[in-house]
This record gives C-alpha cells, sequence and structure tokens, in this order.
C-alpha cells in the first residue's frame, strides 16, 4: 500500500486555478480581439502577436536569466498583459516600439517587484503610458478603421480619435454643436461597434462589454467595480453637461469614445493591483471615474483612463488597510 | 416552503452523498475495543477501572469531574486489558481503555435496550440534565462539547429558540441524513426534552435542500409536535456552523467572541437529540452512533450504528476494504476532517464519518503566487481576510492578526478550498489561531 | 545671472541659520539625560539583536547592563552569548566591574531520527511549518517526539547557523552556532538544546527526547533511547538521569570518559569531536561487531561537521 498522505483539511479543492482565470480572460477578450481584426485586418493580427510574443518572452527572459527563479509562463499573465497591452496602441504603431513597451510592461510593471500578484501597478498600463509618455506622435496618430469587407471610403491613413476632436474643439473655443459637425467625428452607432479611430481594442463598447459580461458570469471580476466607474463617469460628467450643455458634452459620449469601456472592465478590475474588499473596490472605481473625467476635461491629454487607474492602483494599499469587509457579528448598519 | 440561508460567503463543493441511501446498518463488534479518555472537548474524563476489571456494556468506566468534562461508558462487555496510551488518529499516543470484548452483550442494570418508543416527557428539568450529564453525550456533529454543559443555561440568560442542526454541510457524510430518515420520532423526542431542559418554547430544525426526503419526513413528523419547525435552507457550505447555522434559521449573529446563548439560540445536532432521548427515556449511556463509511473507489459506501472505540479498519472491511491507492483516510468530512495516520485507531463520540480519499484526488496541488484575487475574502463565512490572516501568520505577527480578529476563524476552509493559486491558507491560519489563543492566555 | 545667485544662497542660508537655531531649542529642551555609558556598551555588543541574551535588542541589552552595574555592581546573570566572553569582559571593563567566564555552548540537535532510522510511514503536505504539523499529527514515522525537518530552526536562525540536510531530514548545526537559542524557541518539539561546547568541542548527548516506552520507541525507530537505564549504571560520575524513558547526560557533571556511548544498545547516544577510537583487542565475531558498530558510530557522529551541503532554507511563494 502506499503511503497515506496527512495535511490539515481541507482535503477538496475547488477547480479554480490561475492559469484558468487567466485564460478565462483571455477568452473574454476574443470578441473585442475579432471586432479589431475586422477593422484593422492584418494589422491588428500583428500588434496582437508581436504583444503577446514579446511579453511572454520577456517574463521568460527575465524568470531565466535574471530573477533565476521558477518559470511560470504557463499560468497565462504574460499572455494577458500581451494582450491588454496590445489593445491600448494603435493597430499602426512600430513593431520596435510595441517590443520595448512588452519590455517595459514585463520588465518593469511586473518582474521588478517580484512578478505575479507583487506589482502594485497593472503593467500593461504602465508599458502603455511609458510608450504615450516615450512616443506621442506614434501612439497618437490613429489609424482610420477599414472595415475588411468595405470599399476604402478615403485617402486619409490616419486621423483623431473622437476624444482628440473633442478636445482639440473646446481648446480652439468651438462649441459642442459645432465639434459634433465636425465631418471625423464618429456617429454614435459607430462608437458603439467601434467604426472609429482609436487604440487596437477600446473601440467596440458591444464586444468589450459582451467579455466582461462573460468574466462576470466566471466570476472572474465583481461588476460592481466596472459598475462603479461607468456609473461615476456618466453622473459627474453628466453634471457638467447639465450646466453648460455647449462646453461640457453628453456623458454618453463619454462612455462609448477612448478606452473608457477598455479600462473599467479589464483594465481597473486586475485583481493584483485592485482593491480586495467589496467596499474597497466601489471606492476605487468612484476615484477612477472621478478622474478620467477630470483628466478628459480640463487636462491635457484628451483621454485620461489610463493614468486614473494607474493614480487609483497607488491608493490600493491605503484602501485595503481602511476598508475591511464587514466582519461576522458587527452590527449591520 | 420559502429556502434560506446565511449571508456571508460560503462555497459549494460537489456533495458526493454516495451512501444516502444505505439504511443504517448495525457493525458487529470488534474482538477488542480500544476507548480513548479524552473524546470531549474539555477535561478527559478519569478513569475508575484498571487491569483486569469486569465490565458490562454501558457501565460506567471513566467519570468526568471537570466542569467541561465527560462521563465515558464501556461500549461492550468483556475485560479490561489495560489502561495505557494508545495513538489516536493524528498518531499522538493518549490515554485509552483497552477492553477485550466476550462476546454477548450484557448490559448494565437500569438501561433499557429496546427499539419501543417512550413518548414520556414527565421529566422535570434538572433530571433531564442529570440523566444527559450521566450518560456522557456529547455534541455530536464533531465538536463533542459535553451536552449538559450546554443545557445548563448561564444564569440570566434565557434561550429562545432551540435549533437543532440537520443541515449535514461537509460532502459526502450521510449520517445526520439517515438518522432523520429512520429515527426522527425519536429525534422529535429527544428535541422536547431538550426544550424542556432549556425551557424554550420553539425548536427549528434546518435541514439543506439536498435532503428532500428527510425534510417531508421531519416536516409531517412536526406537525404533533407542539413549537418544532423544519426549515428548509439552500445547500451553501459552512451551513452547518453554529454562527451560519443561527444566521440562517433567525437571522441572528453571534458577536465575536461571544456564544450562541448572546442572541438567545441553542444549536444542537440531531444525533445528539437522538442520544438525549435515549439518555433519558432510556438511561442508555452514549456508547454507539451512526457512522458513515464513504469513498468514490469505496466497494459500499454505507451508513454503521457502530460501539464507540471499534477500529476504523474494522468499519473500512465491512465497506468492502481499503481500495487500492487510498491517498487519504479521513476522519470526518473532506472539509473539516482530520487526515489519519493509521485506520488501526478507533471510532470515537465525534466520528461522523471515514472518508477513503483515492490517491490523485489526495494530493494537494501545487502553490503558486497570490494573485491577490479575493475570492478568499468573498468566501469567508466570517467576513475574515484569509490572505492577510495567513500571511500575518506567517511573519508571526500575532498582534496584528488579534487585531484582524483571527480568533473569529471557524476553520472552515472554504479558503483554501476556493484559491485558484492552492495556497496552504488554512494551515497558516490555524498555526496563528493557535499561537494567537496562547498569546491572549499568556496575557491575562 | 550672479543676483540670482546670492539670492539664493542668501535665502538658504538664512533657512539652515534660522532652522538650526530651532532644532538647537527643540534639542535643549528634549534632551534625554542617559547615561553615557550605554552608548559605550552598545558599542561593544555585536549588534545581532538576536534576543539570546533574553533582552529584545543589543541597545536594551546595554541599558540592563547599565542598570544592574549601578544597581547591584554586578553583571551576573547578564551574558552575551553572540559575542561570548570577549565581548562581555568588554563591557564588564567599561563598567569597571568583573566578569566571571562563562562556558561557550552551542545548539544540540537531540534527534537522529534519519530517513532510514525512522522510515515514514505516511507523508506529509501543507505549510512547511513544524509548528503547523506538530499540531496536526503525530510524525511521518510515528515517533511523536521526532525531529519534523520542515525547518523552522533553520527559519529562526539569524546566524545561519542551521541547515537541513536533505539526506537524513534533520536539521545540522554547524561552527557558526551563537548559542543565541533562537531554534530551541522555534522547535516546536524542544528538541534543539543548549550546551557547553566542551573542551576542545567534545560532547556526548542523548541524541533522543522520545519519552515512550522503550518498546514502542524502538519500533518507530532504531536509534530511539530506549529507557534501559545501562548508560545511568555505567555512568561513574553520576551524569546521567532518568526520567519518562529517557536518558539525560548533565554536561556539567559529565567528564567526556564515553562509557556510556559504549553501552548503549541503541546508539542513541553520540560523541562529537572525538578521536577515532582504538579498537579493543578481541577475538572472533566480537571483534569484528565491534569494529562495526564503531564504524557505524564513527558515520554517524562525525556528521555534525560545517555544512558540507547548501543550506536550504524552506522556500514557498507567499502566503
Amino acid at each position: 500500500m502506499s503511503k497515506l498522505i496527512i495535511s490539515g483539511s481541507p482535503h477538496v479543492h475547488g477547480d479554480e486555478s490561475v492559469s484558468k482565470i487567466m485564460y478565462t480572460v483571455v477568452l473574454a477578450l476574443v470578441p473585442a480581439m475579432l471586432v479589431s481584426v475586422y477593422f484593422f485586418g492584418f494589422d491588428a493580427i500583428r500588434v496582437l502577436t508581436i504583444s503577446v510574443a514579446a511579453c511572454v518572452f520577456f517574463e521568460w527572459a527575465i524568470q531565466k536569466y535574471l530573477i533565476k527563479g521558477p518559470l511560470t509562463i504557463g499560468d497565462g499573465s504574460a499572455v494577458v498583459a500581451g494582450v491588454l497591452l496590445a489593445f491600448n496602441v494603435p493597430a499602426n504603431l512600430p513593431w520596435w516600439i510595441l517590443v520595448i513597451g512588452a519590455l517595459v510592461t514585463i520588465g518593469v510593471g511586473k518582474m521588478s517587484f517580484g512578478g505575479l500578484g507583487r506589482n502594485p501597478f497593472n503593467p500593461a498600463l504602465v508599458g502603455r503610458v511609458f510608450m504615450l509618455i516615450s512616443f506621442p506622435v506614434q501612439m497618437t496618430s490613429w489609424p482610420i478603421p477599414k472595415p475588411l469587407f468595405a470599399e476604402r471610403l478615403t485617402d486619409a491613413i490616419t486621423g483623431p480619435t473622437a476624444l482628440g476632436i473633442l478636445k482639440e474643439g473646446i481648446g480652439a473655443g468651438k462649441t459642442i454643436d459645432q465639434i459634433m459637425a465636425d465631418p471625423h467625428m464618429p456617429a454614435y452607432i459607430d462608437r458603439l461597434v467601434g467604426n472609429m479611430n482609436g487604440s487596437l481594442g477600446e473601440m467596440s463598447a458591444i464586444a468589450l462589454i459582451l467579455g466582461g459580461i462573460f468574466m462576470i458570469i466566471r466570476k472572474v471580476i465583481d461588476w460592481q467595480l466596472p459598475v462603479a466607474i461607468i456609473a461615476t463617469v456618466y453622473v459627474f460628467a453628466g453634471i457638467f453637461h447639465l450646466i453648460d450643455p455647449q462646453h461640457y458634452i453628453d456623458p454618453a459620449f463619454h462612455l462609448f469614445t477612448g478606452g473608457l469601456m477598455l479600462g473599467a472592465i479589464y483594465m481597473a478590475t486586475d485583481m493584483v493591483s485592485s482593491p480586495m474588499s467589496m467596499k474597497g473596490k466601489i471606492i476605487y472605481g468612484v476615484g477612477i471615474g472621478l478622474l478620467t473625467i477630470i483628466i478628459r476635461l480640463w487636462g491635457a491629454y484628451p483621454e485620461g483612463i489610463s493614468f486614473a487607474i494607474l493614480i487609483m492602483n497607488a491608493f490600493t494599499p491605503l484602501i485595503n488597510m481602511t476598508l475591511k469587509p464587514r466582519r461576522f457579528g458587527k452590527a449591520t448598519s | 416552503m420559502k429556502l434560506k440561508t446565511f449571508a456571508l460567503g460560503g462555497v459549494h463543493p460537489e456533495e458526493h452523498k454516495l451512501s444516502a441511501n444505505a439504511p443504517i446498518t448495525l457493525l458487529p463488534l470488534p474482538a477488542q475495543l480500544i476507548v480513548p479518555l479524552g473524546q470531549n472537548l474539555g477535561a478527559p474524563p478519569k478513569p475508575l477501572v484498571k487491569k483486569g476489571d469486569e465490565v458490562k456494556t454501558g457501565q460506567l468506566i471513566a467519570r468526568g469531574e471537570a466542569f467541561i468534562s465527560a462521563n465515558l461508558h464501556s461500549p461492550a462487555t468483556g475485560k479490561v486489558l489495560k489502561v495505557d496510551d494508545a495513538p489516536d488518529a493524528s498518531g499522538y499516543r493518549r490515554p485509552a481503555v483497552f477492553i477485550d470484548v466476550s462476546g454477548e452483550d450484557e448490559w448494565a442494570e437500569g438501561i433499557n435496550n429496546t427499539d419501543e418508543l417512550i413518548t414520556r416527557l414527565d421529566f422535570s428539568r434538572e433530571e433531564i440534565i442529570n440523566k444527559v450529564k450521566e450518560a456522557g453525550i456529547v455534541g455530536l456533529g464533531g465538536a463533542t462539547f459535553p451536552t449538559h454543559v450546554k443545557l445548563m443555561l448561564p444564569p440570566g440568560k434565557k434561550a429562545d429558540y432551540l435549533l437543532i442542526n440537520g443541515v449535514e454541510c461537509e460532502p459526502y457524510l450521510t449520517s445526520d441524513h439517515r438518522m432523520m430518515l429512520e429515527k426522527a420520532q425519536e429525534i422529535m423526542q429527544g428535541i422536547r426534552l431538550m426544550m424542556i431542559a432549556l425551557d424554550v418554547k420553539k425548536a427549528i430544525i434546518g435541514v439543506e435542500n439536498n435532503k428532500p426526503d428527510a425534510i417531508a419526513h421531519l416536516a409531517a413528523m412536526a406537525l404533533s409536535h407542539p413549537g418544532i419547525s423544519v426549515q428548509a435552507l439552500y445547500v451553501k457550505y459552512p451551513q452547518g456552523g453554529e454562527k451560519q447555522l443561527i444566521k440562517a434559521l433567525v437571522n441572528r449573529e453571534v458577536p465575536s467572541g461571544k456564544l450562541p446563548i448572546e442572541v438567545g439560540c441553542v444549536v444542537s445536532n440531531v444525533g445528539t437529540a437522538f442520544a438525549v432521548y435515549e439518555a433519558v427515556t432510556k438511561n442508555k449511556p452514549l456508547i454507539e452512533r451512526v457512522v458513515t463509511i464513504t469513498g468514490l473507489e469505496l466497494a459500499r459506501p454505507s451508513n454503521f450504528m457502530v460501539r464507540i472505540g471499534t477500529p476504523i479498519a474494522k468499519l473500512i472491511e465491512a465497506a468492502g476494504g481499503l481500495p487500492e491507492g487510498t491517498g487519504k483516510i479521513i476522519n470526518g468530512g473532506p472539509m473539516m476532517g482530520k487526515a489519519m495516520t493509521n485506520p488501526e485507531v478507533p471510532i470515537i463520540k465525534g466520528s461522523s464519518g471515514i472518508l477513503i480519499m483515492p490517491g490523485k484526488l489526495s494530493s494537494r496541488k501545487h502553490p503558486q503566487p497570490c494573485i491577490r484575487c479575493s475570492k478568499c475574502t468573498t468566501v469567508c463565512p466570517m467576513g475574515l481576510e484569509p490572505f492577510l490572516l495567513a500571511k500575518l501568520s506567517k511573519l508571526e505577527r500575532y498582534e496584528d492578526t488579534e487585531k484582524e480578529q483571527i480568533m473569529d476563524c471557524i476553520e472552515c476552509g472554504s479558503c483554501q478550498y476556493t484559491c485558484p493559486s492552492s495556497l496552504p491558507l488554512l494551515d497558516y491560519l490555524r498555526l496563528g489561531k493557535f499561537r494567537t489563543g496562547q498569546m491572549i492566555r499568556n496575557r491575562k | 545671472m550672479n543676483e540670482i545667485i546670492i539670492n539664493a544662497l542668501l535665502l538658504l542660508g538664512l533657512l539652515g541659520g534660522v532652522m538650526a537655531v530651532i532644532l538647537f531649542f527643540v534639542a535643549q529642551k528634549f534632551k534625554v539625560i542617559e547615561d553615557p555609558r550605554i552608548d559605550q556598551v552598545d558599542e561593544a555588543l555585536p549588534k545581532a539583536n538576536c534576543g539570546g541574551c533574553g533582552y529584545p535588542g543589543c541597545r536594551n541589552f546595554a541599558e540592563v547592563c547599565v542598570k544592574s552595574a549601578s544597581e547591584r555592581q554586578s553583571l551576573e546573570g547578564l551574558n552575551c552569548p553572540v559575542g561570548g566572553n570577549a565581548v562581555m569582559k568588554q563591557v564588564a571593563a567599561i563598567l569597571e566591574l568583573e566578569v566571571a567566564d562563562v562556558e561557550p555552548q552551542i545548539a544540540v540537535v537531540r534527534c537522529n531520527g534519519t530517513h532510514n532510522n525512522h522510515p515514514s510511514r505516511v507523508s506529509y503536505e501543507g505549510a512547511s511549518s513544524c509548528a503547523f504539523a506538530h499540531n496536526l499529527f503525530g510524525g511521518e514515522g510515528g515517533c511523536q517526539y521526532s525531529c519534523l525537518g520542515l525547518g523552522d530552526c533553520v527559519v529562526s536562525c539569524d546566524f545561519d547557523a542551521i541547515h537541513m540536510d536533505a539526506a537524513t531530514g534533520l536539521p545540522v548545526v554547524n561552527d557558526k552556532c551563537v548559542a543565541c537559542g533562537a531554534c530551541v524557541k522555534a522547535c516546536p518539539r524542544n528538541i534543539i538544546e543548549l550546551r557547553p561546547k566542551g573542551k576542545k568541542d567534545r560532547r556526548i548527548f542523548v541524541s533522543c527526547v522520545n519519552k515512550d516506552k522503550g518498546g514502542i520507541a524502538k519500533k518507530n525507530c532504531e536509534v530511539a533511547c530506549i529507557g534501559c537505564s545501562k548508560c545511568f549504571q555505567v555512568c561513574p560520575y553520576d551524569a546521567i538521569t532518568m526520567a519518562d524513558n529517557l536518558a539525560y547526560i548533565d554536561a556539567e557533571k559529565c567528564k567526556l570518559c564515553r562509557k556510556c556511548v559504549e553501552v548503549c544498545p541503541t546508539n542513541s547516544i553520540h560523541e562529537i569531536n572525538f578521536p577515532a577510537r582504538k579498537l579493543k583487542v578481541e577475538t572472533g565475531d566480537g571483534a569484528v561487531a565491534a569494529e562495526a558498530a564503531a564504524a557505524r558510530k564513527a558515520e554517524k557522529v562525525v556528521k555534525e561537521k560545517p555544512a558540507s551541503t547548501e543550506p536550504e532554507k524552506p522556500s514557498e511563494p507567499t502566503a
């Protein structure tokens, strides 16, 4: 008879695992991936492949040669970082910038803190913000989407994003009506399905929400966090819109443009860098929403969710320390 | 019926109630019984017998003298071989009485050993408590807290409810389920006796919804017993935990570090109710109990009526023998049971089941780094943060673990069950709880 | 341009001056008058902050020393095991006192339940913590007093003086040990004991803490002390006491004659750093057996040499 095994209870384990969670996230990103391939064709595939390959490679190389620790590339966290990084860049980004971005994502964003589970900031956003600041021209020249089966409508190669048009217009002193009349401004329906300029993965709100619902059902993320972000953005932007509709655009515009959906559903919910308790998650979400709108309305950049998430990431330990889950036996108030 | 449950946390492991349809059968007496002295929570009783003494079935062999202690009776007729140390399930040697069984049961005086149903209820409070104390009854759900102590309410406290635990939320185990089906009338009588002892007007039996037959049976039975009702509950682990059950049934929360009586509740197990009935009406001490023997690869998962002190190996034999490649023998259920070092150890009052785990399911998964997914926090039924407590325990920061209320941990294992990184969270929580408890006691 | 530099210098200089004045007055106001000897003593201490002296750190020990010197004019009972006699002499000199030599000590692992001697019957899985495993079960091999081999002592050691020997599954103490006692406290089974280093580093001790009766002990472990009292009877110096089926050698009384080592039927008494034994001239099989026994002893005993394998700390991802 083989030896009996002794261990503390419990003697059964649920079927959760780190890699299962990571691949669920990848699966949830597939609809958005398909949309990006539809609109950007080969370019999208190129960016995705380079980003994922570079992230996985750097993780492997750093663990093997620098940390000399156990290899954990199989857990899929590098793949998730790679896909999210690719989703945050324009489709025509030169490959070498992407590789540098991947190095920063994995090397600085993740491995320098000790690898999976230790990073205080969302690695993909660290990489993205690094690229945005270092290569502002390449990072903000957005290719005009060219649906796979549609005739090419325009000869223009690149154009500004909806948020960029807005920012520029406001800066030039135009009113919202004048800005909305801009021929480059995408129509509502285009904003919803993603037929507009922007980073690879942030375009189609519908695809992103679909993936989000999938993750909520699989209990990878809690619905409260994205909802807190989206609701805050809507309410906060809505207040300003009500005060002065000619200078502040309607809140729905904010929801479906830029990286808001991508950020709210996939980046802010990153397990490692978001707070643990439900109360904490809601505070964190509200903070992200407020910061996003502040940056979008008054900041130098047209888009602010990346910065908002990174700033709130820094508050995560503090939130974890102060907001504890409701203990059993404490009076319900 | 509207289903109820507790609010915070919880998990739902696969149920695997393999032996749910196996009627309770009597296990024949083995040639030798090993009756450990320390079978109850609190101080072990003092032995009254010595080597060579003849003992009768049901005869008192050790007396619980401390306030929290329980009497011990001989489970069979025979001769005391020795009073010596015997390894318990964990492998530690502890004092036990070894009895060579002579064969036929010769019952000690005054014990009614028939199956007739006695519906007498004209006992006084003191009479009931005394008989329960004499019979050495402890909580049969697993905690083995002496029942007579539970029935004696602290001065100034009043119980509103007697809650009967028929939840059996542990996967695999079915002993309470079978009891509720086969001994429902006796259980009802036992509950009424306890209601008299506690002077409560209402008793609620909580049963999880995966036992619809038991719910229907008990509900029908309860119609003729005023004050007793049956409540179906959602299937959620750890609903059988005392605090969780109170929350689920009467929506009261026991404050941190307090006993259920603080919110006017007394919780008892269905098996205990049965034992109380037998002790009070028939003077029968606690010398046998229903034990589930189960396992995915076991030939005949069954429920046996077993004498205390029977080696677990006998049960395994009766259930078809130990399957090839067994990895773990667990005393109790898979969530809270203890892995045993050796199947030769005896059944004790607190053994509700024996689970045989195949080798391939026994090994733990390799731990990975914590990804701070907070699933452990979500499932914790006490609203604690297991990842934090485990980390603090590892760093031996016991002042901090105390502040984070590690002493509230009920060791249900939900956190470790759900952890995607397969971390040994509960191992460290237990250690931390133990050390923090030591620190608190030393302070006094 | 010059103006800017001059202005900056003036401003910063002024600021610095004002701050200095404020700091001066604050320092005067909140001055803590402390015996200057505390600093001197603290300076002399090894700064390991190991707690081996029984106080939370070197600074605290220094304070206690100075207090003791001024109150009772002696350093009796105070010892820094890390620094040893040299440091204590220095401390005594600072405090203008005399200090008696304390015999240096070393941690001794009193279990020889190697994989071979104490084969495991079950295997443990879970947190790599002796303290937890000790609460959970009796031990893999059945001896409930044996070393659990999960290395709590190794983790507790600040001096890199103890490591787990993968071949035997037991901890090994090396010369770096300063007898701070951290491992003694860490061991949930009280296996590790601080014993005098002994003359020429020679030590004799019972390498077993099993209190079971002989038969049970022997069944679990080949080299357990079975409480036969042979050593007790043979000891000419009354250095051995028997309690709970276990022999214990009082190092104070032991004269290192090694008689007990010879009579021990289970080889549970270890001798360390002794020269190889001269074989008694015997005839026949007895000599062969004695030689074999001596060889076995030598093999078992000489192991306690500094690290043959790399020290391995049990590693595991943080929970």
